[in-house]
């Protein structure tokens, strides 16, 4: 099998894998990094949301081979030191529930803040509908975004 | 207080180290006897005053994890910051650990308090003795026992090793007063938040054994169909595919080095499946059988007056509901590692008593001999009160003879799930001249959860249907009565079960009689509920006290935006009383929801934070249950497969949900199900109010 090198949370990890193996799987299974989860393998949830360049991308739907040579960043690698502001804001809004859609939401709504550091109502709906949470945690997922905006509603 | 024999609890005391055991005792018994302590919580504070509560339920985001250690610590007059949790797997000292029914709280409310109150008493006994003063003069508060004449005090660890020597009092007194009460009642945050948010928190799928293989299982795609043959050539061919064989009549196990591989394995495998009977079902057919089943015989649910002896305007109404799939987001899982004479279960289940019981007969084991582990739940919502999961890990284990985690993909999970009874619901009404109801009639025709799954009958009839499906109003005449039907499409628990069918059945309809009569639909509940009494286990009271305080909050027959219609509708469930209003306005044709407010009485709130979470996410769960939530058969088989065709509610559809609470000092009751109920009804009154047109089948958007 092909061996590629991946950076992943600022440091290069080396994976032999078929080039067809989505992220989320390596992540998983070969890296023990088993924050990122997966909800519906096809694009349609977002709990498996990482970072990619800065971007929040679906690692269900991201073959190893497209993300050779780019920044890779997980809920383990979201913070270099502590928690990372949308963390903090989660836990003052304790928004989990069963909390498993949590991590995704969290990267995506860090993505969100890295593009659009003060968003309004309707750009926060419009980032975060693609990413489901089945407990319906959705209004506290709005005020912690705010609050991590640093406007507490 | 009658002291346990103080042999037995010295017996636990050392077992325990230097530190204080309450709530159960190792008994010195011989095996499989039955506990006599039994249920009970259980607690051990260490001489360090760390204070362990031992979790006998299954966390999966309804905040039992939190809940549950407040009741114990109230009465423990703990240091809240002091206190920490330990989930105990299957056990057989605490009774019965299913978590499900709403009914966690209420269940642990009495055993917790009295596990905290002995506690705190031996503590304060233990201070007494030490300091050779009065006991009557010493009182406890945050974790410490203070004497009160000199203000000595001695923190629960320094107590702890004392208080282990002392008998332990079976009927310690409790608090009276919910007024003085430190903790339960505060908006006190999760101990679980930190772990969610950081992304280390355990779920079933996240659980990892040395040398441990993943497992996808192929089942057959048609409802009680079986394997045929199958060729596992291609399979095998795929790097780190391990293991192909055949488990079941109806399922083949493919194990492989990683999930994914295991997925490509079974991508690859050919199976000829013998489809069965069921091979021609279909959702018309369904529908068609249960409408038809409306005039066989029914079982009386609840009666009252004579329906036949009430003249008046008759009103009609039909309702039907679909098959639901809970869909939680952790996709089915479990891990098993078979040992020859024993097996160890990691699972995110529900009911670990009833996992080590299957387990144990699939495999050919004594219940004894499998080890039962919960993790973190990623939601339940009744889906977790099946054993599959744990039961196809622990056969793939014992055929590869190796540590295994199975895994359920969204599509399985979705095809293979055990749905909510799809119903037929026939209602007539006879309003008098002046447009109140004067009799009513509701019949449930709906294939029985327990019945299918083999549980005996009670009196002929299903006896959680009648719980949960037969609340109802003062009328001088109804009867609730209810068909029930056979399918052999798999039945399972589904958040509010039963009573989200009978509620959007009842409460739509009595939308109708108020639409017919002339009368405000409030107004028209408020003239049903004006006595106070009790209504087939319901208080009339309450029903108002939650109807009164949604339609304040709400606005109720006050102007609203131009555009914007409200409906409304109440149930009671799991013993606790719901409201809600819901505000939409329609956009070409279909309806937008702004606002849903909602009023429960639930008895005395222990946690208020977790309480507004679980009226959130209740609401939200039925909206999906209302607008989307359908799962359709056709070809003996279920067509949904994923969140494209079974789309659960996204921000972008999520109202405004406010969430209010009866002050009540009665003893708590459920919470996660019962703001399940009025929601679809009041969702479709509001859409007659809007449209003059009555929705008689969900989902709403089909
Ligand atoms: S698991 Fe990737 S979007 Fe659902
Ligand atoms: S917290 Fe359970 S799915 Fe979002």
């Amino acid at each position: 099998m092909p061996e590629f090198t991946l950076r992943i949370n600022g440091s290069e990890r080396k994976v032999d894998v078929s080039p067809d193996t989505p992220l989320l799987w390596v992540l998983r299974d070969t890296l023990q990094l088993t924050g990122t989860k997966f909800g519906c393998g096809a694009g349609l949830c977002g709990a498996c949301t990482v970072h990619v360049d800065g971007a929040a991308r679906r690692s269900c739907s991201t073959p190893v081979s497209q993300v050779v040579g780019k920044n890779i960043i997980t809920i383990e690698g979201l913070s270099a030191n502590g928690l990372h502001p949308v963390q903090q804001a989660w836990i003052v809004e304790d928004v989990p529930q069963c909390g498993y859609c949590q991590v995704g939401q969290i990267m995506q709504a860090a993505a969100l803040l890295t593009k659009t550091p003060q968003p309004s109502d309707d750009q926060i709906t419009e980032a975060m509908s693609g990413n489901i949470c089945r407990c319906g945690t959705y209004d506290r997922i709005r005020r912690a975004i705010h609050r991590a905006a640093g406007g507490v509603r | 207080m009658s002291p346990l024999s103080r042999r037995e609890f010295i017996a636990a005391g050392a077992a325990a180290g230097a530190g204080l055991v309450i709530g159960f005792y190792l008994p010195h018994k011989g095996p499989g006897r039955e506990e006599t302590f039994a249920p009970n919580a259980y607690l051990k504070i260490a001489a360090d005053g760390r204070i362990t509560v031992m979790l006998t339920r299954s966390e999966m985001g309804q905040g039992v994890s939190t809940s549950l250690p407040m009741i114990l610590a109230e009465e423990l007059e703990a240091d809240w910051k002091q206190i920490s949790i330990e989930q105990a797997g299957a056990s057989t000292l605490y009774g019965d650990q299913s978590t499900g029914g709403s009914a966690s709280v209420k269940s642990m409310w009495d055993p917790l308090r009295k596990a905290g109150a002995s506690a705190r008493e031996m503590l304060i006994s233990a201070a007494a003795m030490e300091w050779g003063v009065p006991r009557s003069m010493c009182k406890a508060e945050n974790s410490t026992v203070v004497y009160s004449s000199s203000n000595r005090r001695a923190t629960y660890g320094q107590l702890a090793v004392t208080a282990a020597t002392l008998p332990v009092p079976v009927d310690p007194p409790l608090k009276k007063d919910a007024k003085g009460y430190k903790i339960v009642g505060q908006r006190v945050p999760r101990l679980d938040t930190l772990s969610k948010v950081a992304g280390t928190a355990g779920f079933g799928i996240d659980f990892r054994l040395p040398s441990m293989k993943h497992a996808v299982l192929a089942r057959c795609p048609v409802i009680g169909g079986k394997i045929a043959k199958f060729d596992d050539n291609e399979s095998k061919k795929i790097s780190g595919v391990s293991y192909v064989g055949k488990i079941s009549d109806s399922a083949i196990a493919v194990v492989a080095e990683s999930v994914w591989g295991a997925m490509e394995g079974r991508r690859a495998l050919n199976v000829t499946w013998d489809e069965g009977p069921n091979r021609d079902l279909n959702s018309a057919a369904i529908y068609a059988g249960l409408k038809k089943s409306a005039s066989d015989k029914a079982v009386t649910l609840y009666t009252t007056g004579d329906i036949s002896k009430a003249f008046g305007r008759r009103v009609d109404g039909e309702y039907q509901l679909p098959f639901m799939a809970h869909a939680p987001m952790e996709p089915g899982n479990s891990v098993a590692h078979f040992r020859g004479s024993e097996c160890e279960i990691w699972s995110p289940t529900q009911v670990p008593q009833d996992v080590r019981d299957s387990v144990a007969a699939a495999i050919g084991l004594d219940p004894d001999n499998v080890k039962v582990n919960i993790t973190y739940i990623g939601g339940g919502f009744g889906r977790r009160l099946e054993h599959d999961y744990a039961v196809e890990a622990a056969l793939v284990s014992k055929a590869i003879n190796a540590p295994v985690q199975v895994l359920w993909t969204r599509e399985d999970d979705m095809r293979n799930s055990t749905y909510r009874p799809a119903s037929y619901h026939r209602l007539s009404a006879m309003l008098d001249g002046r447009g109140w109801p004067i009799s009513f009639s509701h019949r449930i025709v709906m294939p029985s959860i327990n019945i299918q799954k083999g549980f005996p009958a009670d009196n002929g009839t299903d006896a959680e249907v009648k719980d949960e499906a037969s609340f109802t109003y003062a009328f001088p005449n109804a009867v609730i009565d209810y068909v029930m039907t056979e399918t052999p499409v798999p039945l399972g628990w589904m958040r509010s079960v039963n009573a989200l069918q009978a509620g959007f059945a009842s409460e739509s309809f009595l939308d109708e009689l108020a639409q017919v009569g002339g009368k405000d639909p409030l107004e028209l509940r408020l003239h049903l509920l004006e006595k106070d009494e009790n209504i087939n286990g319901w208080q009339s009271a309450r029903i108002r006290g939650v109807l009164q305080l949604a339609a304040e909050k709400a606005g109720w027959g006050k102007p609203l935006a131009p555009g914007h219609y409200q409906g409304i509708a109440t149930f009671g469930s799991f013993n606790s009383y719901m409201a809600e209003v819901v505000e939409i306005s329609m956009e070409n044709d279909q309806p937008r929801i702004h606002r849903v407010v909602g009023a429960i009485d639930c008895g005395q709130v222990v946690n208020p934070n977790i309480l507004e979470q679980q009226i959130h996410g209740a609401i939200i769960f039925a909206l999906t249950n209302a607008l989307h939530a359908q799962i359709t058969i056709d070809k003996g088989r279920v067509v949904q497969g994923n969140f494209d065709d079974y789309p659960p509610i996204r921000m972008n559809e999520a109202p405004l949900v406010e969430a209010y609470f009866v002050e009540s000092t009665e003893a708590p009751t459920g919470a996660g199900e019962p703001p399940v109920p009025p929601l679809a009804p009041a969702l479709c009154n509001a859409i007659y109010a809007a449209m003059k047109k009555r929705i008689r089948a969900l989902p709403i958007l089909s």
